[in-house]
């Protein structure tokens, strides 16, 4: 089992490094934010692979705390995106 | 018998979070990438962690999993509705084998029938994409 679980941890690393490239390597800015976006969800199935390792409780609370910043995050980019208005 | 159906689990969001950044990066627009990468990183994400539900029962790290599940599913949904219609506000062009565009239809319904939208002097965007003629200007 712990062998099964540093595999799928590595393949999950090497996801956020594909991330990675279409931040780097975007043509435009909204190419940079989806990469933004998955990255911020591809950090919380690390989070509960690291939980199921370690047994430990906490990491998973950093995992759900990672969720709320990522969609306050993305919802603000978005907005100042669209316009400048907030009344929509 | 919960541990096999745990790691299965496991290995099927692990599965869907690859192809899901596989189409990050090789689909050739905006649209396309979102699409991909939202629906399929965030089923896998939440059959991750239905396995840790499965693996430790309902005790204080499964709750807290089981708390997780509903928080991901309507914050990424909700966050990627909101980015793809900012940036088409922005002006970032579709790509060029795109066909269809509703919602270019639906603003110049509302806008009362008129055949051109309002320009602003903004920047358009730099999708290194050649502009379509028949869908915008």
């Amino acid at each position: 089992m712990t062998e099964f679980l540093n595999i799928l941890l590595y393949i999950q690393i090497g996801l956020v490094l594909l991330c990675l490239y279409r931040i780097v390597r975007g043509p435009s800015i909204a190419d940079r934010m989806v990469g933004i976006d998955i990255f911020g969800i591809l950090v919380v199935g690390i989070c509960a692979i690291i939980a199921i390792q370690t047994d430990r409780m906490f990491i998973l609370d950093i995992g759900i705390a990672w969720i709320i910043l990522s969609f306050v995050g993305t919802l603000s980019l978005a907005k100042y995106l669209g316009g400048r208005r907030l009344n929509d | 018998m919960t541990s096999i159906f745990a790691a299965i689990l496991l290995g099927i969001g692990v599965l869907f979070n690859l192809f899901g950044c596989i189409g990050l990066v090789r689909l050739p627009d905006v649209y396309n990438r979102l699409q991909s990468a939202t629906k399929c990183v965030t089923l896998g994400t939440c059959s991750i962690l239905l396995s840790v539900l499965i693996y430790y029962g309902f005790n204080s790290i499964g709750v807290k999993a089981l708390i997780a599940i509903p928080l991901l599913f309507f914050s990424a949904t909700v966050a990627a509705h909101a980015l793809a219609r900012g940036s088409y506000q922005f002006g970032i062009r579709l790509g060029e084998k795109t066909v269809v565009d509703h919602y270019k239809d639906r603003k110049t319904l509302e806008e009362g029938g008129k055949n051109e939208i309002s320009e602003d002097k903004r920047d358009q965007g730099s999708t290194g994409i050649p502009v379509h003629t028949g869908i915008h200007k």
